[in-house]
């Protein structure tokens, strides 16, 4: 009996998401009194894992393109190897689309954007958030092996310093019928789903050549920048930077929203970030009744002063 | 077990499409509980078409316009769902399937759908990202993974050429082109068509929707493995702190010292 991870990589390094998703494998171990191994695919610094409670990382040597399929085999393998009763996932775009193959692979019953450890073992149930973060649900998994995808964020990373052995697992992998062309992705900014900040527009902005003040906003505070679904369904931004219920959802630690009113759909994806502030003209815009802090006032005398302030609390921090 | 689809070796122009419909509450919705918070209240709610799968239902519309493909959509569900197969029809579906079961989750809903696959011989099955009822994001990588068929989530562009397929697929910080091979299973979501090619169903396609075949099939019963026990609301939020406008180095601090996000 044991728990399984699947940590993350990119470009070789283990992703900082992984480390959350060791965190909650290694509370699940404890619960259950059992080690907790992590999966990974082409790590060089696996050994980090230690750090979070993993004992043994098993770490798969895989060329190319990350595929749904072939990930999917190693990490099916690697929880049949170590007789895994539970695999813990996070909840990135690789995760949830490798995840449901490795459930029909294992037979395990699986539940999404999970939010805190197993309230029970027997049965085994765990809190999640259903209805885009307007409701939790308690879930009970009744199958022999057990799938929690890990909400961003919800649990957060615990250090728990132990020593960790990294070894090459041979995994038998699958063959795919996918095959990348071509990937369009830019290294130098940080994405929505990883961000601990984000920095969102809306019409409020009047229009895209106003960006630069939600660009330079974000830059000063190392976020990612994000928009409500009229400014992306206009082509002020891209398709990928539209958040809320039909969009991507953000579970950042702070997120700053600008010239965005709140609608229901729009609260509905980003409620599960911790700290919410508002800068909007008008005080009776919905988004003050989610938000933590706000700000009345013109986003285009407020934003450039908060960019100054925050150029000078930075470089005195 | 491994089942593998048929696939019939087609024409372009007869290529078979099958959409999976979620039926959900409208965005707007109000989300409450009802018998002890062990069922959701479907007082006064307003149901639609998962707004993912509408925008696949519209992107098969248009293979369906410019190659002949045909369209069949199904829902794993009760009888309420019959109004959004309905819809479906209206939008141009030529058939739509309701497999006669409360849909409890997605390994359930994944295995139902398949056992209509397999003696449906689709070419192309396309489904949504995610349902925005329960966000389960399971049941087309289940489906691919129980038919051994090529899969694509995320899916943002979907262009079909004989056996072929090229897609576009959102990742994180980006979009990845692929080539596949059909049989092909989609996670389709907004950029497969853009919000203003969504096709509103017009009087004549309501007409149309009446006469076209709405086939209720039995279940095969298949088992549930995870499923939800009871409700709850998230915890009232306390009151938004208020920083004027000239004095933004109080939000600075607040953020800093009493939020500790900065
Ligand atoms: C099925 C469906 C799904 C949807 N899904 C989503 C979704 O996923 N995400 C989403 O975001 N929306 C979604 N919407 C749209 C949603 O209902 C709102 O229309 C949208 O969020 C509004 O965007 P906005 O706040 O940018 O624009 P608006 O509602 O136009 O708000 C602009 C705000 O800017 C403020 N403002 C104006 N000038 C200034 C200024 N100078 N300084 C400061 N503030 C200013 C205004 O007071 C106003 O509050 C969906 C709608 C539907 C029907
Ligand atoms: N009950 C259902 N009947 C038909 N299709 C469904 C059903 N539930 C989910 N789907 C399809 O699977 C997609 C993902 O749903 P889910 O895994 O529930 O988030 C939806 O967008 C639909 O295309």
């Amino acid at each position: 009996m044991s728990v399984l991870i699947y940590a993350e990589t990119e470009g070789g390094k283990v992703k900082k998401v992984a480390f959350e998703v060791a965190s909650y494998g290694k509370a699940v171990a404890d619960q259950m009194g059992c080690e907790v191994v992590a999966v990974s695919y082409n790590a060089s610094d696996a050994d980090v894992l230690g750090n979070y409670g993993i004992t043994k990382v098993m770490n798969i040597a895989c060329e190319g393109n990350f595929d749904a399929k072939i990930y999917a085999s190693g990490i099916q393998q690697a929880a049949e190897q170590i007789g895994a009763k539970v695999v813990v996932v996070s909840s990135s775009a690789d995760s949830r689309y490798l995840t449901p193959l490795v459930a029909v692979g294992l037979s395990a019953g699986y539940a999404t954007n999970v939010v805190s450890a197993p309230s029970s073992l027997a049965p085994f149930t765990v809190k999640r958030s259903v209805f885009t973060n307007k409701a939790f649900t308690t879930s009970e998994i009744s199958s022999d092996i057990k799938i929690i995808g890990v909400s961003n964020n919800a649990f957060g990373s615990i250090e728990n310093s132990v020593s960790c052995t990294v070894e090459a697992f041979e995994a038998d992998l699958a063959s795919s019928t996918v095959t990348v062309e071509s990937v369009d992705k830019a290294t130098d900014k940080v994405t929505i789903a990883d961000a601990e900040v984000v920095v969102s527009g809306g019409r409020g902005l009047k229009g895209p050549e106003n960006w630069h003040m939600i660009e330079d906003l974000a830059a000063v505070l190392g976020a990612a920048t994000a928009c409500s679904k009229p400014v992306s369904d206009m082509g002020w931004r891209p398709h990928s930077e539209h958040v809320g219920q039909t969009g991507k959802p953000v579970a950042s630690n702070l997120y700053i929203a600008i010239g965005v009113s709140g609608a229901i759909q729009h609260l509905a994806g980003i409620n599960s970030s911790k700290v919410k502030v508002v800068i909007n003209s008008d005080p009776e815009a919905p988004f003050f009744k989610a938000a933590d802090y706000g700000i009345v006032g013109d986003a285009f005398e407020v934003v450039p002063q908060l960019i100054e302030k925050l150029k000078a609390f930075k470089a005195q921090a | 077990m491994i089942i593998q689809p048929k696939r019939i070796n087609r024409n372009k122009k007869d290529m078979k499409i099958l959409v999976c419909i979620s039926h959900v509450p409208d965005t707007t919705s109000k989300i409450n509980f009802v018998e002890s918070d062990t069922k959701f209240d479907t007082n006064g709610v307003q149901y639609i078409i998962n707004p993912n799968d509408e925008f696949g239902l519209t992107r098969a519309m248009w293979f369906k316009e410019k190659d002949g493909a045909e369209v069949d959509v199904i829902n794993v569900g009760g009888a309420e769902t019959e109004s959004t197969l309905r819809k479906a029809l209206a939008i141009g579906a030529d058939t739509a399937i309701r497999v006669n079961t409360e849909a409890l989750e997605a390994s359930q809903v994944a295995q139902e759908i398949v056992a209509v696959i397999q003696s449906g011989g689709y070419d192309l099955i396309i489904a949504g990202r995610e349902s925005i009822d329960y966000n389960g994001g399971m049941v087309p990588g289940m489906i691919a993974a129980m038919i051994d068929a090529s899969y694509v989530n995320n899916c943002v562009s979907l262009e079909i050429n004989g056996d072929k397929a090229t897609a576009v697929r959102e990742i994180d910080g980006g979009k990845e082109t692929v080539t596949t091979s059909l049989p092909l299973i989609i996670g389709g979501q907004k950029g497969l068509v853009e919000e203003s090619d969504l096709k509103i169903p017009n009087m004549r396609g309501i007409m149309m929707a009446r006469k076209k075949p709405l086939n209720v099939i039995e279940p095969i019963g298949a088992a549930t493995k995870a499923v939800n026990i009871n409700y709850e609301k998230p915890a009232p939020k306390g009151e938004v702190k208020l920083v004027d406008a000239e004095n933004i180095d109080e939000l600075i601090n607040l953020l800093h010292n009493e939020a500790n996000v900065i």
